[in-house]
């Protein structure tokens, strides 16, 4: 039986998608079975970090309304065997999901996976809603930044309220992944410290993922940053995460470029 | 100046730390007491429908936040022949 992780936050534009394909990237990479399931309809955007655009034929709305079988809209990746994606429809009707069509379709992907990948939509509105409603895990991507931390505080609240497993009196397994860190700024005082976040949301920390251009590039070429350049930084704090969420134990390295407290002073003084 | 700026940083991330949890405890009361509402007038829905007949949507809880008082209201709305249910009860 498949573990059914949702990628939320609240706040749009944090990094969600990019987490989704990496995370689900580097967990296929290691030869398990992954799905990774868009559930923004009307602005999907997993195919296209995926490199996937071009190859979708039928959608999850598709799916739910009977217009066709799972087996059809699900795309293969095309450097990993064992990756698959269930693209968003880019019907404008809202209600197109449907809690009962979610129930089936999520319910047949984690029969056939090891990992089932929701990429929750921004906002706490119905999509976000069934996105998190079959949680079992659920990644709470944070940029250091005071607004996606207050949203991601709410996303929390509606996590430990609004999903299956809180209406059964169990939790999510909830793990924050800080995005978008920079360690220069964050050593400066110029932004949220991740002990700062850490202590603030009280959450178990999954990764923290720097700033990082290899990010941008790994998107515009359509591939997840996970596996685009395998040892770049933020390719290599991905790995990590999704080691951990494996159950293996890696020590939270500190993605930090190179310079110490001695070269930032020989910097300043010249 | 630049020297007592280097000793003495004018950074903002302890701000952004200090606002943030201001403002999130107060959210937490806040939107935990949403559920708490919801909760109460389920409950109490429950004890009045058992004794008199009223709607789902006919029950009001309202809670005012103040210092060093607050104001839990409930409305519950019944139909017109309520009371003369109760004087033949009696």
């Amino acid at each position: 039986m498949a573990k059914i992780i949702t990628v939320t936050s609240g706040k749009g534009g944090v990094g969600k998608t990019t987490t989704t394909a990496a995370i689900g990237a580097a967990l296929a990479r290691t030869g398990d079975k992954v799905v990774v399931v868009d559930f923004d309809v009307g602005l999907r955007n997993l195919d296209l970090i995926m490199g996937a655009e071009r190859r979708v034929v039928y959608d999850f709305v598709n799916v739910i309304q009977g217009d066709a079988r799972l087996p059809q809209a699900l795309i293969k990746d095309k450097r990993l065997d064992s990756l698959f994606l269930l693209p968003a429809s880019q019907t404008r009707d809202k209600d197109a999901l449907t809690e009962e069509g979610v129930d089936r379709v999520i319910g047949m992907l984690a029969q056939h996976f090891d990992w089932v990948i929701c990429d929750s939509p921004a906002g706490i509105e119905r999509g976000a809603t069934l996105a998190m409603r079959h949680a079992e895990i659920a990644i709470v991507v944070t940029n250091p930044e005071v607004s996606s931390v207050r949203d991601s505080d709410r996303i929390v609240g509606i996590l430990d309220s609004k999903t299956l497993r809180a209406e059964r009196g169990e939790t999510v397994d909830k793990r924050l992944l800080l995005t978008r860190y920079d360690h220069a700024r964050a050593a400066r005082g110029d932004m949220l410290k991740t002990e700062d976040v850490l202590e603030i949301l009280s959450l178990p920390l999954l990764g923290i993922i720097p700033e990082s251009n290899d990010v941008l590039r790994a998107s515009n070429m359509g591939v997840p940053v996970s596996i685009h350049d395998p040892n770049s930084v933020p390719a290599r704090a991905y790995q990590d995460a999704a080691l951990r969420l494996k159950g293996e134990n890696i020590a939270m390295e500190l993605p930090r470029q190179r310079g110490g407290l001695f070269s930032k002073f020989l910097r300043r003084a010249a | 100046m630049t020297f007592w700026k280097r000793i003495f940083p004018n950074t903002s991330a302890p701000q952004a730390r200090e606002r943030l949890q201001i403002l999130l405890s107060h959210e937490r009361q806040v939107l935990g007491g949403g559920d708490l509402l919801a909760r109460l007038r389920e409950d109490i829905l429950a004890v009045v429908a058992k004794h008199v007949p009223c709607d789902q949507d006919n029950v009001k809880v309202r809670l005012e936040r103040g210092t060093p008082m607050s104001i839990l209201e409930i409305e519950v709305e019944v139909r017109g022949d309520f009371d003369q249910a109760l004087v033949r009860a009696a």
